[in-house]
C-alpha cells in the first residue's frame, strides 16, 4: 500500500488517532500525506507532538483530543499554541491517564472505564461532556467515567513490519500504539523496513511484537517515516530540523515558506530535502 | 577538591530540601521533573533513602545514580518503565512525583495547562494538564519552583491541573485517600500544607532569605508560624555527594538567585 492509498481511508470530519508520543516515533509520513490529501474538519486524538502542530497549522484539525502537546526538546508546540490562542480549534484537554483509558475502553469495546484521575481538577469543568459513575459496591465512591474514544482511522509508525501487518518496535517504549489500533475501525501502519515474517526476530525478541496483523489494515514502507521525530534505533530526533519547524510558527509568511518547502512536495522529495 | 567547590550554594540548599521531601518514602518510584528535583532525589537515594526507585527520565529503571553529564549508557538497568507502565504505577499509587508549575495556589492547586483568557481561548497555551490530575489524586505530589514570585504563587490558579486540598476536600473519602501535596520547594523557601485547613505554610526559609522576603514574593497570605526555622544546609558528606552528582552545577541554572 502507498501513503496516498492509506490516507484515502480518511474523509472529511473523521476522528483520527495518531500513535507515538510527543516528538517520538510519530507517523509523520502519514501526517504529511494527510496534508497533501487536504482532508479537513478532522478530530485528532494524540499524545501530541508535531503531528498535532502541523494539522493545526494547515487548518485541517477542527478538534484536538490531547493530554499534552509538546516537542519534548522544545517544551511547547508553537503551532498548537497559535491554534489554541486564536480559538481556532476545539480542545478536549484530558489527563494523560484519562486519555489512555478512553482508548482502552474503546479497545475493549466498553462504553467507559472508571478512574479517579480527573476528580477535583478543572478537566471536569472544562470538559462538561465527562460524567461520573457511582460504584455499585458498598464503597459508593463517585468515579470519573471515561467514555470510549473510538477512532475512525489510526496511524502508527514502526521500526519493522511484514506485509501481513505484523509490526515491531525496536526502541525502548511501545507507547500506546496497540490501543490506537484496537480503538480504530481501520489502522494503518508505516515502517522503516518491510521484512519477511521469518525475519521478525532477527533484531528484537518476541516481546517487541506488540502489533499483530489482526490490528492492522494496511502497511506502508516509509523509510524516514517518523522524521523529524525520533525513531531509535534507526535514528534520533532531527533537532536542527525541529528548530526550523518551530520557527515556522513565527508568522504566516514563515509557515507558508516552510510548508511550500516541506509539505507541498511528495514524500520522496521531502526525504531528499531533509537527507544529510 | 578546591575551596570554591566547598561553598554551599542556594541550589545545594534546594537539593537538600528536595531530598528531605522524599525522606521516609521507601521503595516507591520517585519521578523528578527538573534538574534540581532530580539532584535532590539522587541525593536522597545516595544517603538516607537507598530503596527509592528511579528511571533514567525515560523508560529504564536504573539501579544506580548517574551524575549529570555522565554517560548513562553503562548504568545498571534494574527494570523497565515504559509509558504504559508509568500509568499502571501511578494508578497503583507507589509513586511520588515532583512537578513544576506555571502557577501554584494557597491550597496547592497547580496549573501547567494555560494562562489567562478562557479554556476555549487561552491567552497563553502551555502544555495541557499532562498527568497532573491523576498524579495528585492517586499518589503523593510535591512541587519545585525555581523562581518564587507573585505571578507563580497566586491566590487562585487559572486552571486546576494538579488538585489541591480545597478541591480534594470536596471528594469522597476514598477518592482523596491517597491525595497528599507534601511540599512546595522554591528558590527562597520550603512550604507545606501542615495547617488545620491545609493552607500553605512557610516551613523554612533558605539561609540569607527573610520571612518578609518570602511573603513579599508570594501572591497570597502565607501561614507563618511564630518561629520559622532556616532550611538545613548540606552536611560535608552530602556536599561531597552533590558535587559528585552535579560537577558542573547544572541544577543551579534552575534556581533564580
Amino acid at each position: 500500500m502507498t501513503l496516498e492509498e492509506a490516507v484515502a481511508e480518511v474523509r472529511d470530519g473523521m476522528t483520527v488517532g495518531i500513535g507515538g508520543w510527543g516528538s517520538r516515533r510519530k507517523p509523520m509520513a502519514f501526517v504529511r500525506a494527510l496534508v497533501r490529501a487536504g482532508v479537513k474538519d478532522l478530530t485528532i486524538v494524540s499524545y501530541g507532538g508535531p503531528d498535532v502542530g502541523i494539522l493545526c497549522a494547515t487548518g485541517q484539525a477542527r478538534k484536538v483530543v490531547y493530554g499534552f502537546v509538546s516537542l519534548d526538546s522544545i517544551a511547547l508546540e508553537p503551532h498548537f499554541r497559535n491554534a489554541r490562542q486564536s480559538g481556532a480549534i476545539e480542545a478536549v484537554s484530558l489527563d494523560e491517564g484519562m486519555f489512555r483509558l478512553g482508548l482502552q475502553a474503546a479497545a475493549w469495546r466498553l462504553p467507559f472505564l472508571p478512574t479517579r484521575a480527573g476528580l477535583g481538577s478543572d478537566v471536569m469543568i472544562n470538559q462538561p461532556q465527562l460524567r461520573t459513575v457511582k460504584s455499585p459496591y458498598d464503597d459508593g465512591e463517585e468515579l470519573v467515567a471515561i467514555p470510549a474514544q473510538r477512532l475512525d482511522v489510526a496511524f502508527i509508525h514502526m521500526n519493522r513490519a511484514d506485509t501481513a501487518g505484523n509490526g515491531q518496535y525496536l526502541g525502548r517504549d511501545p507507547y500506546m500504539d496497540e490501543l490506537f489500533c484496537m480503538a480504530a475501525d481501520k489502522a494503518l501502519m508505516s515502517a522503516e523496513k518491510i521484512i519477511p515474517t521469518a525475519n521478525l526476530l532477527d533484531e528484537g525478541t518476541f516481546h517487541t511484537l506488540k502489533i499483530n496483523r489482526m490490528m492492522v489494515h494496511g502497511v506502508v514502507h516509509a523509510p524516514g517515516g517518523a522524521h523529524f521525530t525520533e525513531c531509535p534505533p534507526d535514528y534520533e530526533r532531527d533537532e536542527a530540523f525541529q528548530k526550523e519547524y518551530a520557527a515556522s510558527a513565527k508568522d504566516a509568511a514563515a509557515w507558508e515558506a516552510w510548508k511550500a518547502k516541506y509539505l507541498d512536495v511528495s514524500e520522496a522529495e521531502y526525504q531528499k530535502a531533509v537527507a544529510k | 577538591m578546591s575551596s570554591e567547590n566547598q561553598a554551599v550554594t542556594r541550589a545545594d540548599v534546594c537539593a537538600v530540601a528536595v531530598a528531605e521531601c522524599f525522606r521516609g518514602d521507601g521503595e516507591i518510584m520517585i519521578s523528578p521533573m527538573s534538574p534540581v528535583s532530580k539532584l535532590g532525589a539522587m541525593l536522597a537515594r545516595a544517603t538516607f533513602e537507598p530503596d527509592i526507585v528511579m528511571t533514567d527520565g525515560a523508560n529504564m529503571i536504573l539501579a544506580e545514580n548517574v551524575p549529570f553529564g555522565a554517560d548513562g549508557s553503562k548504568a545498571v538497568i534494574e527494570g523497565w518503565m515504559p509509558f504504559p507502565f508509568v500509568f499502571d504505577t501511578l494508578f497503583w499509587g507507589k509513586r511520588h512525583v515532583m512537578m513544576g508549575g506555571s502557577q501554584v495556589d494557597q491550597y496547592g492547586n497547580q496549573n501547567l495547562a494555560y494562562l489567562g483568557g478562557s479554556f476555549k481561548q487561552p491567552k497563553v497555551q502551555l502544555l495541557g494538564v499532562r498527568g497532573a490530575p491523576g498524579n495528585t489524586i492517586c499518589h503523593t505530589t510535591s512541587y519545585f519552583l525555581g523562581d518564587h514570585n507573585p505571578r507563580v504563587l497566586v491566590p487562585k490558579v487559572d486552571c486546576v491541573a494538579g488538585v489541591g486540598y480545597d478541591r480534594a476536600a470536596k471528594l469522597h473519602p476514598a477518592s482523596r485517600a491517597r491525595h497528599e501535596i507534601r511540599r512546595v520547594i522554591t528558590n527562597l523557601a520550603v512550604l507545606d500544607f501542615e495547617t488545620p485547613d491545609h493552607r500553605m505554610r512557610l516551613r523554612s526559609v533558605h539561609p540569607g532569605v527573610s520571612v518578609e522576603d518570602v511573603q513579599a514574593a508570594t501572591g497570597f497570605e502565607l501561614v507563618i508560624p511564630s518561629d520559622v526555622p532556616t532550611s538545613r544546609e548540606p552536611t560535608a558528606e552530602e556536599l561531597r555527594v552533590l558535587r559528585e552528582l552535579d560537577p558542573k552545577g547544572i541544577a543551579a541554572r534552575e534556581v533564580k538567585s
